[in-house]
């Protein structure tokens, strides 16, 4: 006769205990998290006994409340960016063979390209060897063979532009340029456990928990705090003033009305940063202090004591923050940004200069911000459903099953402990669909139970000896829980993959539910019976 | 004997394709429907799947929906609609209402200042208010939430297809499909006909329904597949009965402590997720039916292939497990 032998009961009942050793945390949610912020912050904490578990559940934003943002990063922008910085190199290479190429122009393009005119078409070719000279080979796996630019010839013009391989070297390096500088700013405000991942080619999903509004996130994380110092050449007409190649019109912050025209060329820009802080200039004004790095303090440096008398611009983001004039040779390297600050945004400004500019604009796609009320009500409301379905679920197996309906309880309420210990061992996030997982798991976890009893009642029907009909219902019944379950599982993998957020959230909890059902029902309850009957020796059972 | 609460007595002799003509052909009538009714009236998508806002606004102050609607017209927000939230758990100082806009722009989500704009509108009428959340969605991306959410409703259909087929035979792979297609059929339908809010959280439904539904009659046909090896020389629609009759109490059980739990959530779950739970409860009522009724009729349709060559049936008794294909 088989039944559990008793080294396989300890062993279910050991990975019982150990599973709800690591639910129990959770229990104790508020105490354990401030024993665990507590410690992050190397604090030596005893609220909490540090032999026990203290890993807890991620609760989703939408039960603790916070921001949801995808943004999508223009990484075409960058492209512009790059063709900027090429100009000036494919001058020099032609500008060195004046003789065969003649003059070289820059004729208006699409932001992606740059297109050269030389004065003698009869150079055409012998240009093109020297713009195609400039390209360098790619290094990377997937570009190995192609170069970085791609220059064609039409008569006296030139078109180089950034070739495929190198673009998507180039999207990379933006998307994690991007992340990293989200990071940053996000870890700079201090905001407790935010998500910042990559999604698909050129996604951002960014989610803080606690913040009231998505605001605070897009004020930091919105801005590209792009900063350069460029040269000013004049105060333009208006805004509909098209500038010459090499050229841009630029409005003024804090002037309506007010443009000015500016050389594209950057003297210094952000990058050579190397600090930047909250301040008050000289009338106590907000204002923020900055100091460069080695080449930006030369660049700098040389640019002002060679133009004493000229203004400058300092461009934020598209946008003339300042244009003073330069009173006198600046060697320091430090300098002061004065505008129409208020305190709040001279510290932001501050925050985003010290942790870069991003390489791309961003746009926000998705948005969600859930409050903090509406997500407690949530907790509350799904603790409570879920009390109140356990209690039906218990009375009536019970009334249908009688001691049998018992066991399957028992199992039941540790299929739910499980639960919770399977998500704080992965780590996964619990959402209000989530809670919902579990509920419907309280429903469909006694599932396999039922096969497994009514599978017994019809084998008592043939046999008396309740070790046999017992033995026999279990058998029986594993072919339909195995077959039931795999599906359900499948189910929740596809839902895991497709699905976002709060649906990730019962994707995950209901495969635990499902996988840790068909353990409790196939191996914690089958133990109880056993041992019931081992310890009673029944004569006969009802199921 | 001890008291046991029986739902289904101990021994079932239902002929469960007695009425296949109302129970099939009611099926296949209301298949037709929901179709139709999906064609015709539409499905009120949620800014999952349209793009768009929904805000949910508390106050403390009794609400008056038609003052924030006259509130919010000088803003020119487009499609704007506001529903009162009723939920038993509020008290008389909640009040709740949800603003659904219109996409705003050509791919983004909604600007701040048309939140705040809307916001201070508000608080014009109603001092008290607040924005307990605002969910944005912008028509980029939810153009392709919602071939995701296609994506992934046909992908589960066809994993469960192969699984079925690889574990029982083609025959019962079709009849679980047909089931399948029948309970998202007529979810869609219902959906179309109550016009309720269809987004992420109802695909997230109808695919536990589908899962659900699946499970049900793989139960079904694991006993099916039980019996035509124990009787072999029985007709295939009496193994068919007589393996329903045997597992009705298991569904039944497993339907009832299923839709208890449902019933909790649907009463105090709260009315965050009142709509994926209604779609679950829904599904699990249709998913049940199908089981019994659909996948086992498109099986007796489609014969299934019974080998006797391997075994003689005067040897088969009550425990000879014939492991035969």
């Amino acid at each position: 006769m088989y039944t559990v032998s008793p080294m396989k009961q300890i062993a279910i009942w050991l990975a019982v205990a150990i599973g709800l050793a690591f639910a129990l945390p959770n229990a104790f949610y508020s105490r354990v998290e401030v024993h665990n912020d507590a410690v992050a912050q190397g604090i030596d904490d005893t609220s909490w006994p540090a032999f026990l578990p203290s890993g807890l559940v991620n609760l989703g934003l939408d039960l603790r409340g916070g921001a949801h943002l995808l943004a999508e990063v223009q990484v075409g922008d960058v492209y512009e960016t790059i063709m900027e910085a090429t100009w000036p190199a494919v001058r020099d290479a032609l500008a060195a063979e004046r003789d065969t190429v003649g003059f070289v122009t820059r004729e208006p393009s699409p932001a992606d390209e740059l297109i050269v005119r030389i004065s003698e078409p009869a150079g055409a070719a012998r240009a093109l060897e020297i713009a195609r000279g400039l390209a360098r080979p790619i290094t990377s796996l997937t570009g190995a063979g192609s170069t970085d630019i791609e220059v064609t010839g039409n008569g006296p013009l030139l078109t180089i532009r950034l070739s495929e391989a190198e673009r998507a070297a180039v999207d990379d390096r933006t998307m994690e340029q991007s992340l990293e500088i989200i990071r940053r700013r996000i870890d700079e405000v201090g905001t407790r456990e935010p998500t910042i991942q990559r999604q698909g080619e050129d996604r951002i999903l960014v989610q803080v928990p606690g913040v009231g509004s998505a605001q605070e996130i897009k004020n930091i994380i919105g801005t590209t705090a792009q900063l350069t110092f460029q040269p000013v050449l004049g105060r333009a007409s208006g805004a509909d003033q098209v500038p010459a190649a090499g050229q841009e019109v630029l409005p003024s912050l804090d002037q309506e009305g007010v443009f000015f025209l500016l050389d594209t060329a950057p003297v210094v820009t952000g990058e050579q940063l190397v600090d930047a802080q909250p301040a008050f200039d000289e009338f106590s004004r907000p204002a923020v202090n900055f100091r460069f790095n080695v080449s930006g303090a030369r660049a700098f440096g040389d640019y002002t004591l060679d133009n004493i008398g000229q203004p400058f611009a300092i461009v934020l983001d598209e946008q003339v923050i300042s244009a003073p004039t330069i009173q006198s040779h600046i060697p320091g390297g430090s300098g002061i940004i004065t505008g129409d600050f208020t305190v709040e945004e001279s510290t932001n400004l501050a925050v985003l200069l010290r942790a870069g500019a991003l390489p791309a604009e961003l746009t926000f796609l998705e948005e969600r911000t859930i409050g903090p009320q509406l997500g407690q009500d949530s907790i509350d409301a799904g603790t409570l459903a879920a009390i109140v379905a356990g209690v039906l679920v218990v009375g009536f197996m019970v009334l249908c099953y009688g001691l049998f309906g018992i066991f399957a309880s028992v199992a039941l309420a540790i299929n739910i402990a499980l639960i919770f210990s399977g998500l704080s061992l992965l780590g996964a996030t619990l959402t209000l669909p989530g809670i919902a997982g579990i509920v419907l798991t309280v429903g469909m976890a006694v599932d396999a139970n039922v096969l497994v009893f009514e599978r017994i009642r019809e084998e008592l029907r043939v046999t008396k000896i309740p070790a046999r009909a017992i033995n026999a219902g279990y058998d029986r019944a594993l072919s339909a829980i195995t077959d039931g379950n795999v599906t359900t599982i499948m189910v929740a993998c596809i839902l895991f993959y497709f699905g976002s957020g709060p649906v990730r959230g019962f994707a995950v909890t209901l495969a635990l539910g499902t996988l840790i059902s068909v353990f409790t029902a196939l191996m914690v309850t089958r133990s109880q019976i056993d041992l019931w009957v081992a310890l009673r020796r029944p004569k006969t059972i009802e199921v | 004997m001890a008291f046991r609460l029986r739902l289904v007595p101990e021994k079932t002799n239902i002929n469960f394709f007695g009425y296949a003509g109302i129970t099939f052909g009611g099926s296949v009538v209301l298949l037709v429907l929901s179709v139709v009714a999906v064609l015709t009236l539409g499905l009120n998508f949620g800014i999952d799947f349209r793009g768009g806002t929904t805000i949910r606004t508390e106050s403390s102050q009794p609400l008056d929906v038609g003052a924030y609607r006259t509130a919010l017209v000088p803003l020119n927000l487009g499609d704007v609609a506001i529903t009162e939230v009723f939920d038993p758990g509020f008290g008389p100082d909640r009040n709740v209402a949800e603003v659904r806009l219109q996409a705003q722009g050509e791919d983004e989500s909604i600007s701040q200042a048309t939140i705040d704009s809307m916001l201070s509108a508000l608080q014009a009428v109603d001092p008290a208010v607040t924005f307990e959340s605002v969910e944005s969605v912008g028509p980029k991306v939810s153009g392709e939430l919602i071939w995701s959410a296609a994506a992934s409703v046909l992908l589960a259909m066809g994993g469960i297809l192969i699984y079925v087929w690889v574990r029982f035979e083609w025959q019962f792979a079709l009849g679980g499909l047909v089931a399948l297609a029948h309970d998202v059929g007529l979810t869609l339908g219902l959906w179309a006909v109550l016009q309720l809010k269809f987004d992420l959280t109802i695909i997230a439904a109808l695919l536990t329904i589908l899962g659900y539904s699946i499970n049900d009659s793989v139960v079904v046909f694991d006993r099916v597949r039980e019996n035509l090896r124990k009787f072999n020389v029985m007709p295939l629609v009496e193994v068919l009965n007589l393996s329903a009759n045997e597992t009705l109490s298991r569904t039944i059980m497993t339907a009832g402590t299923t839709l208890l739990a449902l019933t909790a959530l649907l009463i105090f779950g709260g009315d965050v997720i009142r709509g994926f739970v209604f779609a679950m409860t829904w599904g699990v009522i249709v998913g049940t039916y199908s089981s019994v009724y659909i996948a086992k009729n498109v099986v007796l349709m489609l014969g299934v292939k019974r080998d006797w060559s391997k075994t003689d049936p005067r040897t088969v008794g009550r425990y000879a497990d014939v492991e035969t294909k």
